[in-house]
């Protein structure tokens, strides 16, 4: 008989998203649905607003990819004003990108993703001086693998694990699961890269700040430009950002890429890692401009998995499906013309397989009607898997030289087929890539901006905004999740519309019209859990894609103020049911 | 000022004695040994507390009162919630100092929930929470990030297999709690999500609960301010000294304007004129591009952010007012002086040119309209080269 097993809340992500599967008798998940439980309707707030303001108010979609949104917002509403930012402006965005790409990745592996590969328990029985010769076969240069430094990290664990609280925050975790697959000696080594990867991020975080002011949510963006001039023109704060970068590079060469290795030698064997994706259509957007119009990474898009033919985005064929979604009109339409209104139909009652593996009264999704916060963007009717995996394969198709040089050496240094690529490891492995190769390569844009400021200080675009003219454009992308845009009508010299199409929407949208699924649902699908009341199999898999669902859940209502049940005044805030 | 300090030291006497007579989550080891065991000395720790005191506003006496505040924060668990959020907050406590000692802090106070960085999900996630609130009741100190939905009876957020409103989520929680405070903007004031129209019907948690809360507000504040207030609960009891919006004075007590850096460009009437121009290149003031300075309170300009890296003003743009509430309405445009500008903005003017009225605080207005004179003075004027 078939089971429903319900993962809600999925910690150690951005938002609140819950993952529902039915199993069958054996374990195996039949049919798989996502749900975003939170609303915000920023982008209903958007509406009426001074268009240089809607960037500010965009980036609160998310304080982890903090600047993300940021930047594809005040892109948007320059392509809309036809407005070129001056080439030191861009390779100043293009720093602060790398700062966010390089923070943010390691972040992912070591502090959301990595207990779902390390059993933290299990290092406290590792012998650290055989750890700490293990260490060298990832890395010749490894990192806080000493024999004296691993002992101090399992100290502190087996302190933990000892005191009358249990583990902290790490208490209640799927420790002892049989998937784990590191032995006790990298587990060890994980977990003290784990710690250290705290304080690791404190000083990336710091390579955002020293342009942006703040860290999450800089804020020396304008449309036009940006204003950290003074910042530019000190030759003491580009030095400080070298070598916070140089730190930064170390380890992720010799700790983040190691850890991959790691993995990839103890899980290349395990089916509920490298199971076959389940959507195997990979898209990516244009980013990192390294030098005028000579950008790291091109956008297109892959199909059914042929590694042979890349094809490039028509932006017009992108739309929006909202059949399963908590919204009235289903679509499908292009994002400048979104059109969703809220109807929320909530769970319904049902059994599901509690904390003591018996059947519990709970609430379910009712996949038969809507049953999520988050749209199913398209592309040309097709579902797409978005982020790091898709920028490395569409760009591997490309031949673009950097990345399949770095792809190649990693296969090969891994003894990994091509096909491993397309698994949940091949996706974890391709967020470490990408941080790489954008490390490997940031310092080009850092010289390039250097030599230009050299003869050019122009850090600002002038432009006027006509009260009289309509306006429309996009800011489009590759950002740490995938490929991002933001689409913005404005008129009276207001915005009239706005639209966000982001990468966890791509991602972990549900079913369309035809049935399709997105990739998390998709990915889902054929799996088999060793136990449903710990169904870490299930975490892993979506938290390889890097979940940022308050950046998924968006909605911009085009029409008016008629927002479903719930008619809204947007000057008084009055509404009726 | 003797006298007071007396007084503040009797009352900080017996909160102390009252929390050390909570049960010890650990009976083993005291800060200064867990300190000691990473390689801090007594002595850095006492030189922390040196610094935490005078980042408090107390006289350098407190310094002892300070470290045994810290001495007995392990007797306070911590549970820390998600709302209507963007994770900011909880990303700027994740960048607490080098040396650590502020996340040792975190460490040693045990922190029972908080889902961006616990290991556990789903029913584990949920068992971890209850049993928390069950265990600690009437102890714990609870935090929580994020404005909480009410439209559609809060089915704008629901948690967990029972798909339980956030609204109930935060209100069971904060029922138990010893101590409630709202982290970041959009828990103490609603925040973006509570932007008009507000869509979701997002509040403020303090407008959920009876019970009082303590707002430290900011998009997102330092992680210094939140380390800061956990201590100044310790030694305050539930009733720190507040300002009118609930914020700990310490913190929120002078506005961004008074300790700017560029403020002397201010006086001399320097200004920047257009973002990348010679002005900015020189590090003018930034009132004429909108800079909110003189009407948020906060102590960025004097902590910054980053472990001192930087803040928005020195990075060349002007403050976006982001700790004061409803500042998404009544700050905006950004880049537009508050007092001069005739945009009119999109909700008949509310969002814009009512503003200076709306703040609340009538000084305020009437320094905004000195602030306007004294710029309209100084475009006549040629800025002194």
């Amino acid at each position: 008989m078939s089971k429903r097993v319900i993962v809600d809340p999925i910690t150690r992500i951005e938002g609140h998203l819950r993952a529902e599967v039915v199993v069958d008798d054996n374990n195996v998940v039949q049919q798989a649905y996502m749900s975003s439980t939170l609303w915000r309707g920023l982008e209903v707030i958007a509406k009426g607003r001074d268009p240089r303001d809607v960037p500010f108010m965009m980036q609160r979609i998310c304080g982890v990819c903090t600047y993300s949104h940021f930047l594809k917002s005040t892109m948007a509403v320059e392509n809309a004003l036809g407005i070129k930012p001056p080439l030191n402006a861009e390779l100043t965005r293009t720093l602060m990108n790398a700062a966010l790409f390089i923070h943010d990745h390691p972040v992912h592996f070591y502090h959301l993703h990595a207990l779902d590969w390390v059993d933290i328990v299990s290092a406290l029985s590792a012998d650290p001086k055989k750890a700490s010769e293990l260490a060298f076969k990832y890395s010749d240069n490894p990192i806080a693998t000493g024999e004296a430094e691993l002992k101090l990290a399992q100290e502190k664990a087996t302190k933990l694990a000892k005191s009358p609280q249990g583990l902290g925050p790490f208490a209640n975790g799927y420790w002892g699961h049989k998937t784990y697959k590191f032995s006790p000696e990298q587990n060890l080594i994980a977990l003290s890269h784990y710690l250290k990867g705290l304080e690791f991020q404190r000083e990336a975080a710091q390579m955002l700040a020293i342009f942006g002011g703040k860290q999450p949510h800089p804020q020396s963006l304008t449309v036009g430009g940006v204003t950290c001039v003074m910042d530019l023109l000190s030759p003491s704060r580009m030095g400080e950002y070298l070598v916070k970068f140089q730190n930064a590079k170390n380890f992720i060469d010799n700790a983040y890429y190691a850890d991959i290795l790691m993995a990839a030698d103890a899980y290349k064997t395990e089916p509920s890692v490298v199971k076959p994706v389940g959507v195997k259509n990979f898209m990516c957007g244009k980013e990192f401009m390294v030098g005028e119009n000579d950008y790291l990474f091109e956008g297109g898009y892959i199909l059914d998995g042929d590694l042979t033919k890349a094809f490039d985005v028509n932006e017009d064929l992108i739309t929006e499906d909202a059949t399963h979604s908590w919204y009235k009109d289903n679509g499908p339409l292009h994002p400048y013309d979104g059109k969703t209104e809220p109807n929320y139909t909530g769970y319904i009652d049902g059994q599901s397989v509690g904390a003591k593996n018996t059947l519990e009264q709970t609430k379910l999704i009712n996949e038969k009607d809507k049953y999520s916060w988050i749209k199913s963007p398209r592309y040309n009717s097709k579902p797409m898997e978005v982020g790091p995996l898709a920028c490395l394969l569409v760009n591997y198709v490309k031949g673009n030289k950097k990345v399949v040089d770095t792809v190649g050496e990693f296969l090969q240094k891994t003894g990994l087929p091509a096909a491993a690529l397309f698994t949940t490891l091949g996706r974890t492995a391709a967020r470490m890539l990408q941080t790489k190769i954008i490390a490997d390569n940031t310092l080009t844009a850092f010289h390039n901006l250097i030599e230009n400021l050299k003869v050019d200080q122009t850090t600002c675009a002038h432009y006027v905004i006509d009260k009289d003219k309509e306006y429309k454009g996009r800011g489009i992308g590759d950002v740490p999740r995938g490929m991002l845009s933001h689409w913005v009508r404005i008129k009276n010299g207001v915005v009239e519309n706005y639209q966000a199409v982001v990468p966890s929407t791509w991602n972990a949208g549900p079913t369309d019209a035809k049935g399709q699924h997105g990739a998390y649902e998709a990915d889902l699908i054929g799996l088999k859990i060793e136990d449903l009341t710990k169904p870490l199999e299930i975490i892993r898999i979506i938290h390889s894609y890097d979940p940022c669902i308050a950046c998924a859940v968006h909605v911009m209502d085009t029409k008016g103020n008629n927002l479903g049940a719930y008619k809204v005044d947007p000057l008084y805030d009055k509404c009726s049911v | 000022m003797e006298n007071y300090d007396k007084s503040l030291k009797k009352i900080f006497k017996s909160r102390l004695q009252a929390i050390q007579k909570l049960p010890k989550i650990d009976n083993n080891k005291s800060i200064v040994d867990i300190l000691e065991e990473k390689g801090i000395s007594r002595r850095d720790f006492m030189k922390w507390a040196s610094y935490m005191t005078a980042y408090l506003g107390l006289s350098s006496s407190f310094v002892p009162t300070v470290a045994k505040a810290a001495e007995v924060a392990d007797r306070l668990p911590i549970i820390w919630l998600h709302m209507a959020e963007c994770t900011g907050c909880s990303e700027s406590l994740l960048r607490t100092d080098t040396p650590t000692i502020d996340s040792l802090i975190f460490d040693y106070i045990s922190l029972e929930y908080h889902e961006t960085i616990m290991a556990a999900s789903g029913w584990q996630a949920e068992q971890n929470l209850e049993g928390a609130i069950e265990k600690y009741k009437g102890k714990y100190i609870l935090m929580v990030e994020g404005g909480i939905p009410t439209k559609l009876d809060g089915h704008f957020l629901t948690l967990g297999a029972f798909a339980k409103t956030g609204q109930d989520v935060a209100k069971e929680a904060a029922d138990g709690a010893a101590a409630i405070f709202a982290i970041g903007t959009c828990s103490s004031f609603g925040g973006i999500q509570a932007a008009a129209p507000n869509p979701t019907g997002a509040v403020p948690l303090s407008e959920i609960t009876g019970k009082p809360v303590i707002n430290v507000p900011g998009c997102p504040p330092s992680e210094k301010n939140i380390v800061g207030t956990l201590l100044h609960y310790i030694l305050y009891g539930t009733l720190p000294a507040l300002d009118a919006y609930n914020r700990p004075k310490w913190a929120y007590e002078n506005r961004i304007h008074d300790l700017c850096e560029r403020r002397g460009h201010f006086d001399a009437g320097e200004f920047v004129q257009s973002f990348g121009d010679e002005g900015a290149k020189k590090g003018y003031c930034l009132y004429k591009m909108g800079c909110k300075g003189p009407y948020t309170f906060n102590n960025c300009s004097k902590e910054r952010f980053n472990q001192h890296t930087s803040w928005p003003i020195q990075a060349g743009h002007g403050c976006i007012g982001c700790s004061e509430p409803q500042f998404w309405d009544k700050m905006g445009p950004f880049e537009e002086p508050m007092a001069d500008h005739l945009f009119h903005g999109p909700f008949g003017g509310l969002g814009a040119d009512a503003t200076v009225d709306k703040i609340g605080i009538s000084l305020l207005t009437v320094t905004a309209i000195g602030i306007a004179a004294h710029a309209a003075i100084s475009a006549v004027k040629p800025p002194k080269e």
